[in-house]
This record gives C-alpha cells, sequence and structure tokens, in this order.
C-alpha cells in the first residue's frame, strides 16, 4: 500500500500560482473554486484522498506556504 | 482499539525565512529560489553568522523575508558590497542575491571583478531573461526574437546584440571556484539547484573562494504566460539557450565532502 | 613622538592606519596615488583589509559595504575618480554610515590634468551625488594639517554617522613636510554599535541597512533627521583659523592650498604696512558662517581666493550680504596663484575704490583677459 500523506497550505500566504497543482503527482491538489483568501487568490487544497506525502508540491511552491505530513507505521511494542 | 496515527514531517517552512507573505507575484522563483537558500542556511546552521546583500530588482526587498542581517545595494554593486563587508568580517557568512539586469548588465564589471579576485562570497544569481521589476524590459539575457516591453517585435540581435551566457563566461577566470546554472522550472531541477547552492555555500565556508549558482527562472507576469506555461516556456526556450550543468568546479571544491 | 619628512599622500596614508583603519579600497589616480601605493603595502602588513577596486564605482561600494560593519574604512581619489564615486556618496548619506573620503582635487572639468585644484568645492559641499544631504568637508592647508584632519575625520564621521571628505588637493597631496604623526591606535574588534550589520551571531533580532525608504513619509523624516542633524554639526563642528584680523581693514578668504597662498601674501602685505588679515576655513561644510558675517561688519573689503571659478565666493556673498565690498581673485584649471599674484590683489583693494555693486566674479574676469590673453 503506498503511504498515507496529507498537506497544509497556509492560505493566508498562497498566492494561488497553480504551480503544486500542476506538480502533483497523484493529481490530488485543487485550487479551492469556492473560496479566496485575504489577498484575493484561490488557495490549493488538498481535493482527494491518494496524498502520499512525497513533498513535490512543497518543493515547487514558491511561497513555502505548505507543510508535508507522512504516516509512519506505529512503533511495535505499542501492539 | 485504533491506534493514533502518527506523522512526521516531510516539509515544513525553513527557519531562516520568515514566515510573511511576499510580494511577488504568484508562480515567480523568486520564493522558490528563497526559500532553497533558506533551507541551506538552515541545514548549515549558518544563520546567526550570514550577512545577505540585496540587489536593485524585485528581489531588492529580499531582506524582508530572511531572518539575517541584511544591506541592500546599488544596483548592480552588490558583489562590491559584498567584498567590503567579507574583508571586513572575514568569518561571517557573506552572499548575494542579485538579478540577471542587476549582474549582467549594469554590475558586469563588478561581478567579473569579484570573480577574478576570487573573492570569498557565494552569489545566487536569478536568470528570467528580463528586467521584472521595471516591467519587463529587454535584459543582456532577453533571448534573441524574445518579445519585452523594450524590445516589442523580439530582440533583434543586428541592433541589440546577443545575449550573455554569464556562468560561461565567468568560468574562464582563474579566480572563481564554483560556477553552475541549474534551472528552477520542475521539482527535479529544484532538488539540483539547492544542492548547488549546498556546494556554494559550502565553498565559502572553507575558504575556497568565489561561488555563483545561476538560476533559471520564470517571469509570468512580464512573459504573459501562466505560471505553469512559463516554466514550460523556460524549459523549452532558456535551458536550450543557457545550458543546465557545472561550468567552472576547482578540483578543491571536487574534493569537498558534504 | 619626532616630526618626520613626509609627502602629504603618505602622510595621510599613515594617519588614517594610525587612526585605526580597518579597510581601505581605491582605485589610482593622480594626484592621489600615493596613498593607494602606501596603503597597498601598509595595510596588508598589519594584517588588514586593501583592496584596489576595478573601478572608482566598485571602490566606493566596497566602502559602503564595509562601512555598514561599523568598521573604520576609507576610500581616496582625485576628481574624475570622485565623480565616479557619487553614486555611493549619495547612497551612504542617506544609509547614515560612517565613512572617510580623500579627495586630492586636480584641474577639471572633465579629463581635465593633475594640476592641483580646488573645483570640486560645490561637489563636496553643495551636493554632487543626487538627493538632499550634506557631509562635512575638511580643507587641510600643510601636511601637518592633513594628518591631524585624518585623524578628526574618522572621530567625527563617526559622532554623526555621516560622510566626512578631507578635500586636499595636488599641491598639499605631493609637497613634502616635516610633520608629526598620531600615535598608533589599537584596531577596533567587531562593532557593537547598534545598526552596525555584524550578523546575529545569536545574540539580537536581524537588521537591516539600506537607502530604500518606500513610504515617503519615512523618507522624508529620515531628510528632516539628516537635516537635524546637520544643524547640531553646523552649531559645533566649524573650525577656522585666523590670521592677523584683530586690526584687519582688509580680510582675505582663502582655503587649503588657496588660503596658505594667501598668506604669505598676508605677511608681505603686512611688512608693508598694510592692515589685511585671512580668514581661512578648515570646514568649508559647515562654514564658518558667523565668522565671515561678523568679519564683513567689521572690515572695509573681502577678498576671495580660491583655485576655482568663485563656488565659495558664492557662499561668501549669501553670508556678507553687502556689508562690505567683495572681490574676488582666483587661478584654476591647474594653475595655483603665487603670492605675487595675491599681493597685487590686496595694493588694489587698499588703494580701492571698492563697491558693493560690482559683480566680483564678473570684475575678475575681465581683469583675467589680460593675463591669460
Amino acid at each position: 500500500m503506498p503511504p498515507k500523506g496529507r498537506i497544509e497550505v497556509k492560505e493566508i500566504i498562497c498566492k494561488g500560482c497553480g504551480l503544486c497543482v500542476d506538480a502533483c503527482p497523484q493529481h490530488v491538489i485543487i485550487l479551492a473554486e469556492d473560496r479566496i483568501n485575504a489577498k484575493g487568490y484561490h488557495p490549493a487544497e488538498l481535493s482527494l484522498d491518494g496524498c502520499t506525502g512525497c513533498g513535490i508540491c512543497a518543493i515547487i511552491c514558491p511561497e513555502a506556504a505548505i507543510t508535508v505530513y507522512r504516516q509512519v507505521a506505529p512503533a511495535k511494542e505499542n501492539q | 482499539m485504533d491506534l493514533p496515527i502518527q506523522e512526521q514531517v516531510v516539509y515544513e517552512h525553513p527557519v531562516a525565512l520568515l514566515d510573511v507573505s511576499t510580494h511577488y507575484c504568484p508562480g515567480c522563483t523568486h520564493g522558490v529560489a528563497h526559500r532553497l537558500v533558506a533551507e541551506v542556511i538552515d541545514e548549515m546552521n549558518l544563520q546567526s553568522k550570514t550577512i545577505g546583500v540585496a540587489s536593485v530588482g524585485c528581489s531588492g526587498f529580499i531582506y524582508n523575508y530572511f531572518d539575517v542581517d541584511f544591506v541592500v545595494a546599488a544596483h548592480g554593486r552588490a558583489p562590491a558590497m559584498a567584498t567590503g563587508i567579507k574583508r571586513c568580517l572575514p568569518d561571517r557568512f557573506v552572499f548575494t542575491y542579485q538579478g540577471d539586469g542587476d549582474l549582467a548588465s549594469i554590475g558586469m564589471a563588478e561581478i567579473v571583478h569579484a570573480a577574478t579576485r576570487g573573492e570569498n562570497i557565494s552569489v545566487i544569481f536569478m536568470n528570467n531573461a528580463n528586467y521584472g521589476m521595471t516591467g519587463g524590459q529587454m535584459a543582456p539575457t532577453t533571448l534573441p526574437g524574445q518579445k519585452t516591453t523594450s524590445s516589442q517585435t523580439g530582440r533583434d540581435v543586428e541592433q541589440q546584440g546577443f545575449p550573455i551566457r554569464v556562468s560561461e563566461m565567468l568560468a574562464k577566470l582563474d579566480g572563481a571556484s564554483y560556477v553552475v546554472r541549474r534551472s528552477l522550472h520542475d521539482p527535479k531541477n529544484i532538488r539540483q539547484a539547492k544542492k548547488a547552492i549546498r556546494i556554494a555555500f559550502e565553498t565559502q565556508l572553507r575558504g575556497l573562494g568565489f561561488s555563483m549558482v545561476e538560476l533559471l527562472s520564470v517571469c509570468p507576469t512580464n512573459w504573459n504566460l501562466t505560471p505553469v506555461d512559463s516554466m514550460k516556456w523556460l524549459e523549452d526556450h532558456m535551458v536550450p539557450y543557457y545550458p543546465l550543468g557545472d561550468y567552472k568546479v576547482h578540483p578543491a571544491v571536487a574534493e569537498m565532502r558534504i | 613622538m619626532a616630526r618626520q619628512l613626509m609627502k602629504g599622500n603618505e602622510a595621510v596614508a599613515e594617519a588614517a592606519v594610525r587612526a585605526g583603519l580597518h579597510a581601505y579600497f581605491g582605485y589610482p589616480i593622480t594626484p592621489q596615488t600615493e596613498l593607494l601605493e602606501y596603503l597597498s603595502r601598509r595595510m596588508p602588513e598589519l594584517g588588514r583589509a586593501f583592496v584596489q577596486a576595478e573601478s572608482e564605482v566598485a571602490a566606493i561600494n566596497m566602502v559602503y559595504g564595509a562601512a555598514c560593519t561599523g568598521s573604520r574604512v576609507m576610500t581616496s581619489s582625485s576628481s574624475p575618480g570622485f565623480s565616479l564615486m557619487m553614486e555611493g556618496v549619495s547612497y551612504m548619506a542617506a544609509t547614515e554610515i560612517p565613512v572617510v573620503m580623500i579627495n586630492v582635487m586636480r584641474g577639471g572639468p572633465g579629463l581635465g590634468n593633475i594640476s592641483p585644484s580646488q573645483a570640486d568645492y560645490n561637489q563636496s559641499v553643495h551636493g554632487g551625488g543626487h538627493g538632499d544631504y550634506r557631509q562635512i568637508v575638511l580643507t587641510p592647508g600643510s601636511v601637518q594639517e592633513s594628518v591631524d584632519l585624518t585623524v578628526l575625520a574618522f572621530d567625527l564621521a563617526e559622532k554623526y554617522r555621516i560622510n566626512t571628505v578631507i578635500l586636499s588637493d595636488g599641491s598639499i597631496g605631493q609637497m613634502m613636510e616635516p610633520c608629526e604623526l598620531p600615535e598608533m591606535q589599537p584596531l577596533r574588534g567587531v562593532s557593537t554599535e547598534p545598526w552596525a550589520i555584524t550578523a546575529t551571531m545569536g545574540q539580537r533580532e536581524h537588521r537591516m541597512l539600506s537607502s530604500i525608504y518606500l513610504k515617503v513619509s519615512d523618507e522624508e523624516k529620515t531628510n528632516i533627521r539628516i537635516l537635524n542633524r546637520w544643524r547640531q554639526i553646523e552649531a559645533n563642528e566649524v573650525r577656522f583659523k585666523e590670521y592677523y584680523l584683530d586690526d584687519a581693514d582688509f580680510a582675505i578668504i582663502g582655503f587649503g592650498s588657496a588660503g596658505r597662498v594667501a598668506l604669505t601674501a598676508v605677511r608681505q602685505a603686512r611688512a608693508e604696512g598694510i592692515k589685511v588679515g585671512l580668514l581661512r576655513p578648515i570646514t568649508v561644510a559647515p562654514f564658518p558662517v558667523q565668522q565671515v558675517a561678523e568679519l564683513s561688519k567689521r572690515v572695509q573689503g573681502i577678498l576671495v581666493t580660491e583655485m576655482n571659478g568663485g563656488q565659495m565666493l558664492d557662499d561668501v556673498l549669501r553670508i556678507v550680504k553687502g556689508n562690505c565690498p567683495v572681490e574676488f581673485f582666483a587661478r584654476l584649471g591647474g594653475v595655483v596663484p603665487f603670492p605675487d599674484e595675491i599681493l597685487s590683489e590686496i595694493h588694489r583693494i587698499a588703494k580701492g575704490p571698492l563697491s558693493v555693486d560690482v559683480d566680483p566674479r564678473s570684475a575678475w574676469l575681465d581683469r583675467m583677459a589680460a593675463i591669460v590673453n
């Protein structure tokens, strides 16, 4: 199973340039069409399950607006 | 019973970069380059000893975005100003961040002589083939035939000459230790750009002399393209004219283990 | 310390070294080049920074960077080189950082020649670079004074965070005279000034120094701050020398080399029984306004003598305001006046008649027709 991940977009500094949308290998990022941020841009957001936490969106983001998380397997002794 | 999901942070905002909104246009690769510089400063633990030298152009306001000391140079003079700082404070880390109008036109003398003196500074050179801040005029790096606001039917090389390939030119100088060109048009190239910035900064830290990373960059606003189309245009038009590669790697730099 | 025979330019260089010069950046140009040559030996010998820049433009911007670190820095040049430096001069003034610059003036305009001149008075005193700024301008009349003013220049520059110019000329720079050099001051460590750019070292918030103020209200405040500081400088830092003025009927005003030549003429005139004295401004910025104003109320006439076309003359006229007649005599373009020439002027003035209605520059040009043709 591919790793599961998620992203957090700092909406206030996202400029909706769409580079992350284009770069995402899983095609799970969109620009939120239903809202605009304080600067008037449609911010990027995760639209679907399937984020692997690969971090490619963060690498191309000119605003350093994206934090990327990836799930890790729980430690053995806890099971 | 469900165990709480454990997560690791794959990517987060670099510490050396202030958590503020930039004045750059959407999709501008200045933001990417800023981030890479900040990431390398973090990785090398350089923040407290860094002095940046801003230039004139869109990146003139870089000092608003970094949590390090900064001075702002006159147009093209950042390498001279950095020389003055570095000669007074040789154990500080000094870098300039310059655009192509600044570095390759008005500041050509300063960059050439900083390089040939082997000045122990690092230069981030942003090449986006036009003057961004003043509204997209022809730069020394504007491609033949490229339309700008001051070459409106396309750069006519009969009248306006040819673009300057700065990295190739500086690489000819004995004083330059590390001169490379990278591009910021996709994640793979961005990763390689970051590695080059790391090597450039290490070059200075080890006292090995002048280092410069030229970064091919986009200017969606003045190119009249979307950010995504700009990246494509860069790849299709700029990379062929400005080949990516290592133009000067002094043996002492090549031997560095990072 | 023993007196020694030194060339003006080299004496200034050594004085700067002893004043704790941390870094020097310059470019060769006659007649200041000995300064650069001397420091090219001396600075590395002491482990200090010396860079021969690719141009005066680069040199002044290296100075700009170095001065931002709070280090004692200096450059030197001669007239055409100084024109090239005007970019950095304006930026440094706007950034409010201490800098010392030596201008060993030569004949101009343009490429001119390498002979002594005082034609950069306006450039130094009334601007030169763009924008509204002031700078302290010191004018030595001997090698010893060049030494003393060099040390003073660093102190003044730092006290007021201001550009300080030593406006010398090819004559003072090239002449050899005995002089006494100051004691060697220790080189200071990294600046602890609250504005200096030294990297945070994890000890403080990050800082920025620049000349850009995008908010016009901030730029206005900066301009006002610079002007208020200048008022302070005008109140505290006026320097001048007076010779034989106590009982003088006539006064000569001249700075630097011209003042020095005038002093010889004044002594000759005194030997002849003519009651003439000399006011020699040491600071032409701030200008000794009060002294000139008072003088104009108690003498029968003032002779301004310079090695330029009357640049200081205009300042004197503005202060004298018709209180007494003002006459003018100059040699320029690299020509240095002889004491005899100024003595003849003293004779002419002492004989009279003088009028406040005569344009002194125009009258001088009429008299010059006979001399230059």
